[in-house]
């Protein structure tokens, strides 16, 4: 830039150009020096930074990212009831790909998390209806819906299997009084994997509304106003402005759907009723059983750790690939404004 | 690794030659502080009574009383044995006894000479046997359950049915519970879940059938017989249509549907018993016979054990307390309390006399005729598959053939795995 700024000031004829040169020269040797004394700045900044997180990241590496590391290394290995292992190369992988088991989980946690993304756009629906100016009571129904999030999947799920209850529950108490005769939700394989979902919505509807809420509040008024003079109306208003400028918290809140659906675990075991002596002899227990919860039973039932262990990280893998998807796919349809 | 372990064998030698364990009678080695493992809560006030007496009775002593759930305990114990923190005795039962007999983890005890901790004649014989392993003794028995045939007079009488007695044949119980079973009402005959120990395990050995052979190799699913002794509760179920169907008992515990009123019969173990006796409006309406007859009178017998962890500090104090437990005293403290039956012989008359209006003696002479509870060394990988895969055939998804023939299947292959474990 100086130097440009110098032949042009030589060419130009009159000089009120003169003090320029000087200046330029003196600011050239003050950004050099700013710059290293920045650096210099900047390193111990850095320092400062890392040494700030290191309780927390030191607390992940222990508790998070050296479990992750060992689980993948049993994986591959036999690992005995009270300990020794032996490694077995991909034996554990190999097994897996052959149990049906593993498929049937598989299939059951991806249909879960397709029920459970449905949600979404009824989260969204109750945010827009919460933002409405003039709503009445919309800190009520608020905490309403944000009361399943706070509450225990345990305590949900127990609530759940007596509401299901095929004999006494009150969902077909009330659907008897309109003449309909309730199946047995949760011991029924045909209707076990919709009703355990269902109840996933009802959980995960106040989290992403609350989420979705923040987001359309974050939308500016002005673009509401210039659309309405360029003459759109409320629908349009929804899908021109609304929709695409919440797209990001939409894209947040799919992809932590997917992933927290991928490893649901309390509330299903606890809905089949597998914590107790019933355990798995509920008929539709191979319909509703998710990949955790058969790594929970190998592992820690069976006494089969090592494939539990192989279990969890073929799961692991799913979700990286999923998210990482997601991330990809992203660029088609998420508008950062 | 190897240095360390090395060094840790060293620890112990020293620390055994430390607690003297020639010695075992004197004073010094019986002091000290151990912890006791349990996870019935119902047993607790029973187990606190026993552990102060022993306190009591052996001064410097301290007996720690651990409660972990069920639903954790096994996990935990398992951890904690790998990890060398493993309460220093503890309660074992019949599907968990191999792992820890097969891996090392518990103390062999005498049951001969002066350091005998029990004395075999004082026990039921199969109980003493489901805590060997290999020749050598491992656990000493604690207590029993039989099961028998709990009835709910008040459904009886209304259907103008004779009470049952110990002349029933399996057809007298399929034509009475039909009889019982009023749809109307929402009241069933008799319920038929997938319940191993209180139900089709002894309805395969009244039919003469067998679960695991003798040398814990295989399977007996495919046995003829065995598959008569499932087919009980699927035709109760599907053919006489005297019980709730499965997914009825899945959403209802069976045992909660015969408290409620709604069963007119249920094959229960005897540790229920002390729950029905605490409502006294439940206590009123129901009694106990025998079960009824296959082709041979048979009921299981199962029953906890005291075990001493391999890697105690204490295992003379561990022993001590042990042969205390199987002692008298301690018995009768268990009989008192209602919850477990002593295993001792000549102990359980308290526990009997303690529910008059029951006719619990029933529950005593199943020892008689009593048959082991079947096990091998990971019980619990195969009794997970039966429950699942018999389930199946119960629910009607599936036939009873197909079921047990997938059964037969599967549980070949985990015994296989388990011997080629031990190799």
């Amino acid at each position: 830039m100086s130097p440009e700024t110098e032949t042009a000031g030589a060419k130009g004829a009159p000089p009120p150009v003169i003090p320029v040169t000087p200046v330029t020269s003196v600011t050239a040797l003050d950004e050099r020096q700013l710059r290293r004394r920045e650096r210099k700045f900047h390193n111990r900044d850095k320092w400062w930074g890392y040494a700030l997180i290191a309780p927390a990241g030191l607390g992940l590496a222990v508790f998070y990212l050296w479990p992750v590391l060992q689980t993948l290394y049993y994986s591959f290995t036999e690992w005995g009831p009270f300990g020794g292992t032996t490694w077995i190369g991909i034996e554990n992988y190999r097994t897996l790909v052959s149990d049906p088991e593993v498929w049937q989980s598989l299939g059951n946690t991806l249909f879960y998390t397709v029920l459970v993304l449905l949600g979404i756009p009824v989260a969204m629906v109750l945010a827009v209806l919460l933002n409405l100016k003039g709503m009445r009571g919309t800190g009520f129904y608020r905490t309403l819906y944000f009361l399943p999030v706070v509450t225990m999947p345990a305590a949900v799920a127990v609530v759940w299997r007596w509401l299901y209850n095929g004999d006494i529950g009150i969902i077909n108490e009330a659907l008897a009084k309109i003449g309909i005769d309730g199946a047995y939700w949760v011991s029924d394989p045909s209707t076990v994997r919709f009703a355990v979902a269902a109840v996933g919505v009802w959980m995960t509807v106040g989290y992403n509304m609350i989420l979705l809420l923040a987001g359309l509040q974050g939308i500016p008024q002005d673009y509401y106003e210039a659309a309405s003079l360029d003459g759109a109306g409320r629908v349009r208003q929804f899908f021109s402005v609304t929709l695409p400028l919440l797209s990001p918290t939409l894209f947040f809140t799919t992809v932590l759907s997917v992933i927290q659906s991928l490893q649901v675990f309390d509330l299903i075991y606890m809905i089949l009723g597998a914590n107790t002596a019933v355990g798995p002899t509920n008929p539709a227990y191979s319909e509703g059983q998710t990949v955790v919860m058969l790594f929970f039973q190998k592992s820690f039932y069976d006494n089969q750790r090592a494939y539990g262990a192989a279990i969890v990280c073929v799961l692991f893998v799913l979700i990286m690939a999923l998210t990482a998807l997601q991330f990809r796919l992203q660029k088609r349809w998420v508008h950062y404004g | 690794m190897r240095r360390r372990s090395l060094l840790a064998a060293a620890a112990t030698t020293t620390l055994a030659a430390g607690c003297g364990a020639p010695t075992v009678t004197t004073s010094d080695s019986l002091r000290g502080r151990i912890t006791y493992g349990v996870w019935d809560v119902y047993q607790m006030k029973a187990m606190r009574k026993a552990a102060k007496e022993f306190e009591r009775t052996h001064p410097g002593t301290t007996v720690d009383v651990q409660l972990t759930p069920n639903a954790t305990y096994w996990t935990k114990l398992r951890t904690a044995c790998s990890g060398g923190s493993a309460p220093d005795v503890f309660w074992l039962n019949g599907p968990n006894f191999g792992l820890y007999a097969d891996a090392g983890q518990l103390l062999p005890l005498d049951t001969e000479g002066a350091d005998a901790v029990f004395d075999p004649g004082d026990f039921p014989a199969d109980m003493t046997k489901l805590y060997r392993w290999k020749g050598t003794q491992y656990g000493a028995p604690k207590d029993f359950d039989t099961i028998a045939l709990w009835f709910n007079k008040e459904l009886f009488d209304r259907a103008k049915v004779d009470y049952p007695d110990g002349s029933w044949t399996w057809q007298d119980m399929i034509n009475n519970a039909q009889r019982l079973t009023d749809r109307k009402r929402g009241t069933y005959g008799i319920a038929a879940p997938v319940r191993s120990q209180e139900n089709y395990y002894d309805s395969i050995a009244q039919a003469g059938g067998w679960v695991i052979s003798k040398d814990r190799t295989k399977s007996g699913y495919a046995d003829p017989k065995t598959m008569e002794g499932l087919k009980l509760w699927v035709d109760l179920i599907h053919r006489y249509r005297a019980s709730p169907t499965l997914q009825q008992l899945t959403d209802t515990d069976p045992t909660q549907m015969f408290q409620a009123g709604k069963l007119a019969m249920g094959w229960e173990a005897s540790y229920n018993a002390a729950t029905f006796w605490a409502d006294p409006e439940l206590r009123a309406k129901i009694d106990v016979a025998p079960l009824p007859r296959g082709r041979h009178r048979a009921s299981i017998l199962h029953g906890l054990a005291n075990v001493i962890y391999a890697r105690t500090k204490y295992p003379a104090l561990a022993r001590e307390f042990v042969r205390f437990m199987s002692g008298k005293s301690a018995s009768l403290i268990q009989a008192k309390y209602g919850t477990a039956i002593p295993a001792r012989n000549g102990t359980q008359k308290p526990w009997t006399d303690g529910m008059p209006k029951f006719d619990l003696q029933v529950h005593l002479d199943a020892v008689d005729y009593s048959v082991p509870y079947p096990i091998s060394t990971n019980t619990a990988a195969w009794a997970h598959k039966e429950l699942q895969m018999l389930a199946r055939a119960w629910s009607g998804n599936e036939s009873l053939d197909s079921a047990t023939r997938s059964l037969t299947k599967a549980m070949d292959k985990l015994l296989a795995q388990e011997g080629k474990a031990r190799s």
